[in-house]
């Protein structure tokens, strides 16, 4: 009996050069999903053709969709490839078919499907992404917190600076500095900290100012893509109102 | 408090530490290092965002006592030294406990999402090994909250500016640095023997280059990846950690091993299915009928077998992570019970608490992160469906050999240079990386606090370390730095020449033959004519390792990641010996580290002709801490007394009711509360 084995068309290439596809043909294991298809090709590097190539290079760490180091273009979609079963329940593809993986498109490529993600982190940078404590020593307990807040605040946590809401935004990219639906997403997290509020006005100039939320074109693709199913429109919305009362009348709070 | 050296060297460089890894245990360094004044470069194989501390799940161990059952800093002391079966050295351990209700403080003045109780206070739940509620959780993602606390703190400190001893801004310097997708190659001495900086490599561009440091921490994670497949994160190889036991640092404890209870068997990881899951009810069961072909969720109550519950009546679905692994792994494996024929696997099932929307609700609210994991890898509901779960390889409680110094009180000394300190002086090593405060059993929920406690010690000693009459890296000839680098440069063009004709293996297949030698052999019962086996193993993979081909030979100024996978590969096959040999020296059963021959339950035991047959743990010849040193001819073991200078060892029995810290040293109400709190469960 013939082993079931899939497809993989990969996009290659370092850097800002040329690209080139590449097929291999992957046995497929029980429970296997792209990385560990991706883990085959590098254990046998050698195409479709039967021409022996080098492994293909990717990125990864957690491999359970915590870490969001893995995330590449599967099949047209961004999304993590770990979490990306090939067979069983939620299998992407049959014995036989073809999987299609790129490196996501809105980031400078390292190699092969490794992109680099900087952007995000300075982004983070740019809308003081923290709470500004006093130091590390104790302090006693922090402020107390209402479950019902806590429920908004932890989904919003989960953001991984994965990279899949900006690489789905077309208003993210090379012309425009717009930071991202996430950035947003955690400005309104720390501004609703009863701490983090302290410094809600400073984070909300962070995203009136060029690149920030007025870039944002309302495609709604970010929802929609986000492995952790953060509600970043919702968040965009809340903090299109205030940006707006702050814009409308912060000039009397100064 | 001024650093008394100055922040700038003669010839205008900032002198900074260097903190290699970014989970929890390297950012806490970082941020201590920081509040002291000294600028830090992180090293790090991933974005420190995408740490290995992400996968942390259940929760962090504080005895706050939020739910007024009596629960103190020292019974936490004493559950987690005798759940590590009396191998980890006491002081450290009492520091840490007395620490971890400030850690949660300041974890939740960060602005970590803790679940809540309705009052707004933290919510804290039930985990293994003891019976109180103990641990603050935020949802079943705790340790990716955890590490984005932190990574948020040390962001901060990377757009805050160096100011030089007069308080004026050096242009262009920022207090933390990162160098992120760097690996570690070398660490750098003087001719004095003292660490003065590493080598890293750019995984993005290859190139190589020295990093001073006036103090180097290693806080680098476990070794996970040895075993191919476990509950790690792809990057914990343990590279810098064996490239420092190659350079003479002590590697100790490597034959502890934690195999986590409940995991979820995939092609390319364990996925982890948190202890949380039965700290909030969820129980462990197989079919009594080994032909059950039936789905879980149709089998009548009668017909399951909660072994654990019915071995262990009082903890239960809670019992330390060895025993309940070792359970599993009898029932499973020894007794043939299954979840259903054909599958080696046990059920693990939280349907009894999702009956109603609400229920299902609350649930979700506690345990969403983890149950989505099953959901997405396992593709079936376990809020309808009991998950099939199985053990797999989780945390090494082996280390570097640290130091530390003794306060007046048996506590930990904060401040003292000696803390955290391996044996090369000047090098450092903190969280997993280290083998401090487990002993031969990590108890859950103490990995994300030993994570922290380890970097608010690191930190100051670090900072105290600097302070020494030893002089400083920045004000030495740069000769020994790229020396160094060049060694490093020319080793890793070494590997370009590894090409055609003779190098014939590859050495991710050879990974995946050593990772089967040792997930079969060497994780939850180890057999000595086994072990054997492996070393003889070990010793043909290190020559096929001499035979592995680059397979990438891209000129250098690009990413290749098999020729860096080389060096991983290397560490990997030198700590897989320091684990096995040490495995089979060690002739007793202690925490993770268990030879059926010593069980007197086990008809190995009784087949046994040896000395010591079914003799369990052997105090009189074993309570002594491994020390692995690295020379030519494989590791050179030696061993440390245990200081066990508050709490006596004693047996370890989870079975009975009766509390054990009764009879050690913590206070008579405490021993009462948890005594009542025995007799109600």
């Amino acid at each position: 009996m013939a082993q079931d084995t899939v497809t993989l068309k990969i996009k290659r290439g370092s850097g800002s050069g040329e690209s080139t596809w590449e097929e291999f043909s992957v046995p497929l294991s029980p429970n296997a999903n792209v990385i560990s298809c991706l883990m085959e090709v590098r254990k046998n590097p050698v195409t479709k053709g039967g021409a022996s190539t080098t492994p293909v290079q990717w990125d990864s760490c957690c491999l359970e969709e915590v870490c969001g180091a893995c995330t590449m273009v599967i099949n047209g979609r961004a999304r993590q490839a770990c979490s990306t079963m090939v067979n069983g329940p939620h299998g992407i593809a049959k014995s036989g078919e073809t999987i299609t993986i790129e490196p996501m498109t809105k980031f400078p490529r390292v190699r092969d499907l490794v992109v680099d993600r900087s952007k995000m982190f300075e982004a983070l940078k740019r809308v003081k992404a923290w709470i500004q404590i006093d130091g590390s020593h104790e302090l006693g307990a922090g402020p107390r917190v209402a479950p019902k807040d806590q429920e908004i605040m932890y989904p919003l946590s989960r953001c991984m600076t994965c990279g899949c809401c900006v690489e789905s935004c077309p208003n993210y990219n090379d012309h425009s500095p717009f930071i991202g639906p996430f950035a947003i997403s955690l400005v309104r997290m720390y501004n609703m900290h009863p701490s983090g509020k302290m410094h809600a006005g400073e984070r909300l100039d962070s995203i009136m100012s060029e690149g920030g939320i007025a870039d944002c074109g309302k495609a709604q693709n970010c929802v929609k893509v986000c492995p952790k199913a953060i509600p970043l429109t919702e968040s965009i919305a809340v903090m299109g109102r205030e940006t707006l009362k702050r814009a409308l009348f912060g000039w009397l709070l100064k | 408090m001024a650093a008394k050296v100055s922040v700038k060297s003669k010839n205008g460089k900032v002198r900074r530490a260097i903190v290699v890894g970014g989970g929890l245990a390297g950012l806490m360094t970082v941020i201590k290092l920081c509040e002291a004044g000294i600028p830090v470069d992180i090293i790090s194989l991933v974005p420190v965002k995408r740490s290995h501390s992400v996968c942390a799940q259940g929760g962090i161990n504080a005895s706050v006592n939020l739910k007024g059952e009596g629960d103190s800093p020292s019974i936490h002391m004493e559950e987690t030294v005798l759940g590590g079966d009396f191998l980890a050295n006491q002081p450290p351990v009492k520091g840490m406990a007395e620490a971890a209700p400030g850690i949660v403080f300041m974890l939740d003045r960060m602005g970590v999402p803790f679940n809540r109780t309705p009052e707004g206070n933290l919510d804290f739940r039930r985990f293994g090994g003891t019976l109180f509620h103990r641990t603050a959780f935020s949802g079943a993602t705790t340790g990716q909250q955890l590490l984005y606390a932190l990574d948020e703190q040390v962001r901060r400190y990377e757009t805050m500016d160096v100011t030089d001893d007069r308080g004026v801004t050096i242009p262009g310097e920022k207090m933390v640095r990162k160098f992120e997708f760097w690996d570690m190659c070398d660490v750098i001495f003087d001719d004095n023997g003292i660490v003065r900086g590493i080598i890293a490599q750019d995984l993005k561009t290859s190139e190589i280059r020295a990093f001073m440091g006036d103090a180097v921490c290693l806080a680098t994670g476990g070794v996970g990846m040895v075993y191919g497949r476990s509950t790690n994160s792809v990057i914990n190889t343990g590279s810098a950690a064996a490239v420092a036991y190659r350079r003479g640092a002590i590697y100790s404890n490597g034959e502890f091993i934690q195999v986590h209870p409940t995991a979820i068997p995939g092609a390319d990881k364990l996925r982890l299915i948190s202890e949380s899951v039965r700290g909030e009810g969820g129980r462990v069961w197989v079919p009594r009928d080994q032909n059950d072909k039936r789905a879980g969720k149709d089998i009548p109550e009668k017909e399951r077998y909660y072994f654990l519950e019915e071995r262990y009546p009082a903890y239960k679905n809670l019992v330390p992570r060895d025993i309940a692994s070792r359970e599993i792994f009898k029932t499973v494996v020894h007794e043939g019970y299954h979840t259903r024929p054909g599958v080696r696997a046990a059920f693990l099932d939280v349907t009894h608490l999702a009956k109603t929307p609400s229920a299902k609700q609350a649930l979700r609210n506690k345990l969403e992160g983890v149950l989505e994991i099953y959901e997405k890898f396992a593709g079936e509901d376990p809020y309808e469906n009991p998950m099939e779960i199985f053990p797999a390889v989780h945390y090494s409680m082996g280390g570097l050999w640290v130091d530390f110094e003794q306060d007046a009180r048996g506590s930990l000394k904060i401040g003292s240079p000696k803390n955290a300190m391996t044996n090369l002086p000047g090098l450092f090593a903190t969280g997993e990386a280290d083998y401090q405060y487990h002993g031969a059993n990590r108890l859950g929920a103490n990995s994300l606090l030993s994570c922290i406690y380890g970097g608010m010690v690191t930190g100051p000693a670090m900072a105290s370390w600097r302070e020494g009459a030893h002089g400083s890296a920045f004000d030495m000839d740069n000769g020994i730095f790229e020396k160094a680098a060049q060694r490093a440069r020319d080793e890793f063009e070494g590997y370009y020449k590894r090409t055609g004709g003779s190098y014939t293996e590859n050495a991710f297949k050879l990974h995946d033959e050593l990772a089967e030698e040792m997930l079969v052999k060497v994780t939850v019962e180890r057999k000595n004519d086994e072990l054997d086996g492996v070393i003889a193993k070990i010793a043909e993979f290190n020559e096929r390792f001499e035979k592995c081909a680059v397979l990438d030979t891209t000129p250098t100024g690009k990413m290749n990641q098999p020729a860096v996978f080389l060096r991983h590969m290397r560490g990997m096959l030198d700590l897989a010996e320091v684990i096995v040999r040490g495995a089979r020296a060690r002739d007793e059963n202690r925490g993770a580290h268990y030879k059926p021959i010593f069980d007197p339950d086990r008809k190995e035991a009784k087949e046994y002709a040896g000395e010591g047959a079914g003799k369990g743990r052997d105090d009189e010849n074993w309570l002594k801490t491994t020390m692995a040193r690295f020379t030519k001819d494989g590791p050179k073991f030696d061993y440390e007394k245990v200081d066990i200078s508050l709490v006596k060892p004693r047996a370890r029995v989870y079975k009975q009711a009766s509390m054990d810290a009764a009879k050690g040293t913590i206070g008579a109400t405490d021993a009462k509360t948890a005594d009542a709190k025995q007799a109600s469960t």
